[in-house]
Formats: structure tokens, C-alpha cells, sequence
């Protein structure tokens, strides 16, 4: 029972990771049809924009307790991936908008590709070990064990959401680039500026992902210039899982994706006798999802749309 | 007039391409091989051209057909079997060597089988929740390979297998140096005209494809799935033959791939080798088959060349840009600054077939 928990508590966790990011893919895709190749770089680089921060300020200014540390270098990563992405929309997607479909997938490829060298040659390709700031005595919850920075993980999540929702449900912004969504010529008609929404989305997105990238990093300990790529893929999964374009769908989707992988590589070496052991973990994701997507095309929450991409 | 000239363009490239690894293998061997990747780099963009060219499905697991073709000939021609399954070693007491002529249609048919098995599933699924489900698979299929060495060691893990042999027919070998009429063919060199052979047969059945009922077909889906439908195309079966005729091309590429290696590991079929293939087709103009070619000779073989004469600049900035990060950017650039150039491709198809552009308005 308490494996159970516990499995339920990492699958929480490494949901809710899964979903800041998530909510980047979905956004960019629910206003400009792209699939953002390029987002789980950006990630990459909050987390390792956070670990310089932190390397100096530790050198720096010795004795500065630990979450003052990390809340620092998480503001600042968070501003330096905003910027990233609002100069990658300007240059690789802005002008292609009008493009054959295919055109800005690939340099949105290339632009993943690009930032994952980029970061090799600034950061040195080696895995750097993340320090721990939080405490590190874990809670104990009915026979299951959670850090303070899965608490902060949590905690963190929840908080980005709540302001999440509210800036699309209930500000002027919001309003703005749920127009955008809908329809970007007749919202361009009623007076918001589609270039405008568009690069603000990309800079939400962008400062969820940073969010994401400082706790991954925080969680495992590690950080180094290929981390985004696999979490960025999940994250991509499930939010098409939840139903691609849809807020809510990615955050339903990602949890869910989180639970899922987590359980599963729990339970699977049990339920296979020894056959199939937790290194299928990586592939229940995709085969989850092609079962789901088989019996709803548009992902769990999205919304029936007529037969055309 | 015109036509006479084109004639001897074609037969001018032609004896170019006859006499190309002649004169590379003897400024060494490392340059024909890296012809040889081209080859088959062309034969699988060829191939996944059907399905996102013609069919405009997009696909990003189609690395999981070359995979399959290439453990297909692993598997049958190397000591793999016989090793792990003592009964297949009773079988054939001198070893598993199957030959081509059961090999390739083999291979063909398992990826096109599979090709079909995949897309039977998915076919209802609009563009991008096509993209992400056959990039899963393609995950699941390396995973599997990388992962069937317990509890019975079917495809030896991430170690792969090793010792596969080098094609051969008609007695003769391909992995040794022969001579003909005097002249001296390294086994590299034999690959090659091997594979632009197929290259040409490839070219051949594409462009006749393109041309065909099915072709027609195909691009009538492309450009809108509703409106062929109500002219009496069967979408379904239409869909599921683009994606069994392209993951073909994938499985006999793998089988090269597998018999020119001699080597093959879970390592070579990565997500980002499907990403690149892709970039391959739309790089060099989505459906139109010189652009295809031209995409995928790009690709493949520049960052190659680029390797040997990044030495002299790797030491010039003191070892930090070493020549795998220098490839890395200067393809990361080059896919970047040519898709912002020419959106459509560097050799896009004239205007009449509009393809996936017009796709969202």
C-alpha cells in the first residue's frame, strides 16, 4: 500500500512538471498550429541559466540561506528564457507565418538543435550536479516518504496554474489571446494586436518552462545542455493527450502521464512476472497514448474539429 | 533542340555518377562511404516522401522501418540466432546466412506490415496528433530493441549485433575488393553502385507513382481530405498504402544499412535521425523528387565533408568548437536560414500542387 502512495506522490511530482511545460506546447499550438520544437530547450536553459546563478551567488555571497538562493536564480532564469523565447519567435517563426505548415516545424527543429549546442559549448557537455538548497530531511505521509523540494515542486505548480488561469481567464491579455485562438483575422479585426498576443504567449510559456527546468533540476540533482529533450517530448505527449490547443487538457493530460509512467514502472516488473521491467517505463507514455488517441482522436478533453489540419 | 541538350545533361551526370567513386577511392575510402551514406539517406527520403510528399502525412517515427529492416538483416545473417537459440543452431549447423533474394523481400515486408499495423490505428487522426503517435512508435520499436536481450536475447540489447555479413550474390561479394576489366573496385565502391542502383529503381517507381492513379489520389488527400473523399477516393486504403509503399523503402534501406555496416545498434535509429529525414524531404522541396534528392544529399553529406575540414578550424579555436559541435551548428544553421529563405524547399514543385502550406488559413 505505502509503495502505492509513494509511487502516486513521484507520479504527482514528475506530473506537474510534465505540466509547466505542457502548458508552453499547448499555448503556442492553440494560437499558431506549431508544435514548438524548440520549447524543451528552453527549459534546458532556465535550468542551467539557475545552476550559474547559484554557483555564483554561493561563491559570492556566502551564508545567503538556501530558498533565497534558489528564488533568485529562479527569477532570473525565468527572465532569461522569457527573452530566449520572445527572440526565437521574432526570428525563426514570425516570418514564416504564412509559410507552407512544414516550414516553421523544421526551423523550429533546427532552433532545438541550435540551443542544444549553444548550451554545449557554454555550459561544457559534463552533467553538473545541482545543488540541494531546500532541506533534505524528507516527510513522512502513512509509509511514504516526500522531499521539501517535491513539496516546492507541488506547491509551485499549483501556484504557476492558478495564475495561469487567471491571466487567461480574467485579464485583458487573456481575453486577447483566447480571441487569438479562436480566430486570429477577427480578432485582429476587433482591435488586438495578433504579434503582440502571440510574442506574450511565447513569454508565458517561456517563464512556465524556466519554472519547470529549475525544478527538474532541483528534483534529480543533475543538469546538463540534452536534459530537455525527454521531458520536453512527455510533455509534448501529454499535451496532446489532454487534448492539444486546450489548457486544461495539458494539465489533466500531464498528471495523468506522470501517474501512468510512475505506477507503471512500479507495478510492470510484477505484473509481467520479471518479463518487462521498469526500462519500459519510457514507452507506456506512447503506448497509452495511442490507445487513448485510437479511441478519441482529439486527445481526452479536445474538442471534436471538422476533418482538416 | 532543347531536348538533345537535355540528353546529353543526363547522360553527362550520369557517367559522373558512374566514375564518382572511382576517383574518390583513391583519394581514400572514408570519402566513398560518405557517398555511400548519401545513397541511402536518398533511398529513405524517397521513401518517406510518399507518405508526407505525396500523402502529406507527416511522420516522425519513420527511422522505426529502417530499424526494422536493419535487424531483419542482422538477425538472418549474422551468428545472433544461432547463438542464443540452440535450435536454430541445429537448424543450420553452418551458420544463418540467409541470402538476399530472401532477405530483402523479407525486410520489404515486415516494415510495410508494419507500416500498415500502424497506420490501420491512426489514420483518423488529423496532422499533428498523426506526428506525435508515429513518433511514439518509433520510440517503442527502439525501446523494444534495445531492450529484447532479456529474458531471451533476441536483438543483444544496446550492445547490437555485430558480425553481420556483407551482402552477396551471384557469387559475388561485396565485401571484398574485385576487379573488373582491369579496373580495381574497393567494397565501398561496389556498395555504391549498388545503392544508386536502387536509387534509380527508386526514382523510377516514385516518379511513376507520382504520376499514377494512386499518385493523384495521394495528393488529392493532401490538399483536402473531405473533398476526396466525395470524389470517390478511398481514403483509408489510400492512407494505409502510402504508409505500407513508404516504411517498404524504410525496410530495404535498413537491410543495406545493416548489410554495409556490418554493425547495427539500437543507437543508429534514434527520434532525432527520424527529425533529420524529415528536414531531409522539406529542405529540399516536400514532394517534388529532385528536391527530395537534393535535401537529402545536403544533409548527409555536407556536415560529412564539413568533418574532415573542420580539423584546421578546431585548432585554430584551441579544441573548444570540436568537429561534432561545429557539424551540429552549422546543420542547426543551415535548416534555420534556408527554411526562412525558401519556405517552400530549396527546389520546391511547381506551383500547380499546392501541399501542406495552404493547409490552415
Amino acid at each position: 500500500m505505502d509503495i502505492l502512495l509513494q509511487q502516486i506522490i513521484n507520479g504527482l511530482v514528475l506530473g506537474s512538471m510534465y505540466a509547466l511545460i505542457a502548458l508552453g506546447y499547448t499555448m503556442v499550438y492553440g494560437i499558431i498550429n506549431l508544435i514548438n520544437f524548440a520549447h524543451g530547450e528552453v527549459m534546458m536553459v532556465g535550468a542551467l541559466t539557475s545552476w550559474t546563478i547559484i554557483g555564483w551567488m554561493q561563491s559570492a555571497m556566502p551564508g545567503t540561506p538556501g530558498p533565497v538562493i534558489l528564488f533568485i536564480a529562479l527569477i532570473i532564469a525565468c527572465v532569461v528564457a522569457a527573452s530566449l523565447n520572445f527572440v526565437i519567435e521574432k526570428v525563426a517563426y514570425r516570418p514564416l507565418r504564412n509559410s507552407p505548415k512544414l516550414a516553421p516545424l523544421i526551423t523550429a527543429i533546427g532552433m532545438s538543435i541550435l540551443l542544444q549546442t549553444l548550451a554545449m559549448i557554454i555550459w561544457k557537455p559534463n552533467y553538473k550536479s545541482y545543488p540541494t538548497l531546500l532541506p533534505s530531511t524528507p516527510f513522512e505521509i502513512g509509509g511514504a516518504v516526500i522531499t521539501p523540494t517535491q513539496v516546492m515542486i507541488l506547491g509551485v505548480t499549483a501556484a504557476s496554474l492558478a495564475l495561469l488561469m487567471w491571466v487567461v481567464n480574467y485579464t485583458k491579455l487573456g481575453r486577447a489571446m483566447r480571441a487569438t485562438a479562436e480566430n486570429p483575422r477577427v480578432a485582429g479585426l476587433m482591435g488586438v494586436k495578433p504579434d503582440m498576443v502571440i510574442s506574450a504567449t511565447f513569454i508565458i510559456g517561456a517563464i512556465l518552462a524556466a519554472i519547470a527546468g529549475v525544478m527538474y533540476a532541483s528534483n534529480y540533482g543533475t543538469a546538463q545542455h540534452a536534459m530537455g529533450f525527454l521531458p520536453g517530448l512527455k510533455a509534448f505527449t501529454a499535451a496532446v493527450f489532454g487534448g492539444i490547443g486546450n489548457l486544461a487538457g495539458a494539465v489533466v493530460g500531464a498528471i495523468l502521464l506522470g501517474l501512468i509512467e510512475s505506477i507503471g514502472a512500479g507495478y510492470i516488473g510484477d505484473l509481467t512476472g520479471g518479463v518487462l521491467g521498469s526500462n519500459y517505463s519510457d514507452i507506456f507514455a506512447f503506448i497509452v497514448l495511442i490507445v487513448v488517441l485510437t479511441l478519441r482522436p482529439s486527445g481526452l478533453l479536445g474538442e471534436r474539429v471538422a476533418d482538416r489540419a | 533542340m532543347s531536348q538533345q541538350k537535355k540528353i546529353i545533361a543526363v547522360v553527362a551526370a550520369g557517367i559522373a555518377l558512374l566514375v564518382l567513386p572511382l576517383l574518390l577511392q583513391t583519394v581514400g575510402n572514408a570519402w566513398v562511404r560518405i557517398a555511400d551514406v548519401a545513397l541511402l539517406y536518398v533511398l529513405l527520403s524517397l521513401g518517406l516522401n510518399i507518405v508526407v510528399g505525396y500523402a502529406g502525412l507527416l511522420d516522425l517515427g519513420y527511422v522505426a522501418f529502417f530499424a526494422i529492416g536493419a535487424y531483419m538483416y542482422g538477425l538472418l545473417s549474422s551468428p545472433q540466432l544461432t547463438e542464443s537459440f540452440p535450435a536454430i543452431a541445429a537448424m543450420f549447423p553452418d551458420g544463418l546466412h540467409a541470402p538476399l533474394w530472401v532477405i530483402i523481400p523479407a525486410g520489404a515486408g515486415m516494415a510495410g506490415l508494419f507500416g500498415v499495423l500502424l497506420g490501420a490505428p491512426t489514420l483518423r487522426l488529423r496532422g499533428d496528433y498523426l506526428a506525435i503517435v508515429t513518433l511514439g512508435f518509433g520510440e517503442i520499436i527502439r525501446v523494444f530493441l534495445n531492450n529484447l536481450d532479456a529474458p531471451i536475447n533476441i536483438t543483444n540489447g544496446p550492445k547490437g549485433i555485430s558480425s553481420i555479413d556483407s551482402l552477396h550474390f551471384f557469387g559475388l561479394d561485396l565485401g571484398h575488393k574485385n576487379t573488373f576489366l582491369g579496373l580495381e573496385f574497393q567494397s565501398v565502391s561496389l556498395y555504391y553502385y549498388l545503392f544508386l542502383a536502387l536509387v534509380l529503381i527508386s526514382i523510377v517507381i516514385c516518379h511513376r507513382l507520382e504520376l499514377s492513379r494512386v499518385g493523384r489520389a495521394w495528393m488529392a488527400i493532401r490538399e483536402d481530405e473531405i473533398a476526396a473523399k466525395a470524389m470517390g477516393i478511398n481514403t483509408r486504403n489510400m492512407k494505409l498504402l502510402a504508409f505500407g509503399m513508404g516504411a517498404t523503402f524504410g525496410g530495404v534501406s535498413g537491410v543495406m544499412f545493416g548489410a554495409f555496416q556490418g554493425f547495427i545498434s539500437p543507437e543508429s535509429f534514434t527520434l532525432m535521425e527520424s527529425v533529420m529525414l524529415v528536414a531531409m524531404v522539406v529542405l529540399g522541396g516536400v514532394g517534388h523528387l529532385p528536391g527530395v534528392i537534393l535535401g537529402a544529399v545536403l544533409l548527409s553529406a555536407l556536415p560529412e565533408v564539413l568533418r574532415f575540414v573542420a580539423g584546421p578550424l578546431q585548432s585554430l579555436t584551441g579544441g573548444r568548437l570540436d568537429a561534432s559541435i561545429l557539424r551540429q551548428l552549422l546543420i542547426a544553421l543551415a535548416m534555420i536560414t534556408i527554411m526562412l529563405m525558401r519556405p517552400r524547399g530549396l527546389w520546391p514543385s511547381p506551383e500547380h500542387g499546392k501541399s501542406l502550406q495552404s493547409a490552415k488559413s
